[in-house]
């Protein structure tokens, strides 16, 4: 028998694995180029929610200009992370990398707290669901997904066909030989860095169509994304887009048959199993 | 073009060279020998400022490079092919090959120069889009001299290129290495096959525990009592 709502649960995986995939995105481009886990990125992203709402629904910005703004600052953020936190503990053990950068995750948290205080914030642009037939999608989900899809084609071009992604690729290898090229790798990782920090502004500005802010919320995505990394090989960009789609579906399709919360349980329980059975990640490590 | 003065340098507190001084002139194909140790990869690596210089002069065309940042030394003319070739193994041969044109100034040339590299090594054209990983040694060799031609050098540095290969490669690349010096390159090469090197080479350095110990033409030093007693067996 034909079941319209799975086939809605099956849809609105996918269109949450295209976010998923973005945000897991941002964290492998950093982990595979600088070898450093951004622990904080989920907060980075709040960051640029929280500069969303106040540019267009304090300061009446309109959408297509907070957008961009938004992007540049998470990337100017970005940098300013890798200039100040990552850059002096860089050839350090990794567990003081985590630290460091988790300790950015708490500073961000209680900065945005003080500053923004704890209510929950709603940028009050409602999109209408899209009807098909007797099938309910969300418009915000649906302009996210194709967004992020367009993200990450350019990103894919960008690191493909061009001399900077290329390097950027290359350093990702082997950073030592970089300067036989002529190349600075400080520069590279700062690149690499704003980078990232853009894709969380992109992944910012398309979650703030989709839910309200508050300073925790990172809390609430950034776990997940951090398991799809791993799931699809932490630094393996095409693995954790991947993995990113067929976690969506676990959480998705689970929490139809089941119960939403019940989604991700049997999501991280399939976690735990991929990781017996694959301790580097389905799809292996870096490439 | 090139001139050490009475260089030093070394690991921390670990000296590996002593007052080196050598010249490489315009033109010329130079060869270091010596043993494992010696401290021929440690010469390249100062030269190409990967290691800095403790004392000394180190000079290119005139100017000094003490202060020179490693990665400001390919826009001042000089590639360096280094030990174990290091290559971006999951990248293409042609990925590989753009990283040595990452420069501004040699991307403009880039598809002049790919097509020189290309008709030096046929190779390397037929592999363009195979990994470099998956190359064989020699291949893996040919791909990294590309890739330090592709910055159009001035002075190439090369650090054993014949290491780890089998005989028949050996032949070809050094083959490749006499090719190059022909045509006008200039070379500084670092090699433990004594006598392969000193037959393309003009002029060579011995260099013994960080010291160098002779030096002169290559006939000249194949002819001297420490190169033909310890390393030619005579």
């Amino acid at each position: 028998m034909f079941d319209i709502f799975l086939l809605e649960a099956i849809l609105n995986g996918v269109l949450f694995g295209g976010i998923l995939a973005l945000l897991a995105l941002g964290l492998n481009l950093i982990f595979g180029v600088i070898d450093v886990v951004w622990i904080c990125y989920a907060e980075l992203i709040m960051i640029g929610m929280y500069a969303v709402y106040y540019l267009h629904a304090v300061y009446s910005w309109p959408l297509w200009l907070a957008f961009p703004a938004c992007i540049a600052l998470v990337a100017l953020l970005g940098t300013a992370l890798h200039q100040f936190v990552i850059r002096p503990v860089l050839s350090a053990e990794p567990i003081n990398q985590l630290l460091v950068t988790g300790g950015v995750l708490f500073l961000l948290q209680g900065a945005a707290t003080l500053a923004f205080g704890v209510e929950f914030k709603n940028l009050g642009v409602q999109l209408p669901p899209l009807q098909v037939g007797e099938l309910y999608l969300s418009a915000a989900r649906l302009i996210a997904f194709l967004v992020a899809l367009a993200g990450m084609i350019g990103m894919y071009l960008f690191l493909t066909r061009t001399y900077l992604g290329t390097a950027i690729r290359a350093i990702a290898q082997d950073r030592a030989v970089m300067p036989l090229m002529g190349v600075n790798p400080q520069r590279i990782f700062l690149i690499t860095s704003a980078l990232g920090g853009g894709l969380a502004g992109l992944a910012a500005c398309l979650l703030v169509l989709q839910y309200d802010i508050h300073p925790a919320i990172g809390l609430s995505f950034g776990p997940v994304v951090f398991l799809v990394c791993v799931l699809g090989g932490l630094g393996n960009m095409i693995g954790g887009f991947a993995a990113a789609f067929l976690f969506a579906q676990f959480i998705s399709v689970g929490g139809y048959f089941f119960h939403l919360e019940w989604g991700y349980v049997i999501a991280f329980l399939f976690f735990i199993a991929a990781m017996f059975w694959r301790p580097r990640g389905l799809f292996g490590g870096a490439s | 073009m090139l001139v050490l003065n009475k260089l030093c340098a070394g690991y921390g507190s670990f000296r590996a060279l002593f007052d080196v001084s050598l010249e490489v002139k315009a033109g010329e194909t130079v060869a270091v020998i010596g043993p494992n140790g010696a401290g021929k990869t440690t010469l390249l690596r100062a030269i190409s400022r990967l290691i800095d210089p403790s004392a000394g002069e180190l000079i290119m065309e005139g100017k000094p490079l003490n202060a020179v940042p490693a990665h400001e030394l390919v826009a001042r003319g000089i590639a360096h092919v280094p030990e174990n070739r290091r290559l971006f193994s999951r990248l293409s041969v042609e990925e590989n090959l753009r990283m040595g044109a990452f420069l501004p100034s040699a991307r403009a040339q880039f598809a002049q120069r790919l097509d020189t590299v290309y008709q030096l090594f046929p190779r390397m054209r037929e592999r363009r889009h195979q990994s470099a990983g998956t190359l064989s040694g020699g291949e893996q060799q040919m791909c990294a001299i590309g890739r330090a031609l592709m910055s159009g050098p001035r002075l190439l540095l090369l650090d054993e290129p014949s290491a780890g290969l089998a005989p028949v490669m050996v032949q070809s690349i050094f083959e490749v290495v006499r090719k190059m010096s022909s045509e006008g390159y200039t070379v500084l090469i670092v090699e433990q096959n004594i006598r392969q090197v000193l037959g393309i080479a003009q002029r060579g350095y011995l260099l013994e525990t960080g010291r160098i110990r002779a030096s002169g033409s290559s006939a000249q030093l194949l002819a001297t009592d420490e190169v033909k007693q310890a390393y030619l067996g005579m």
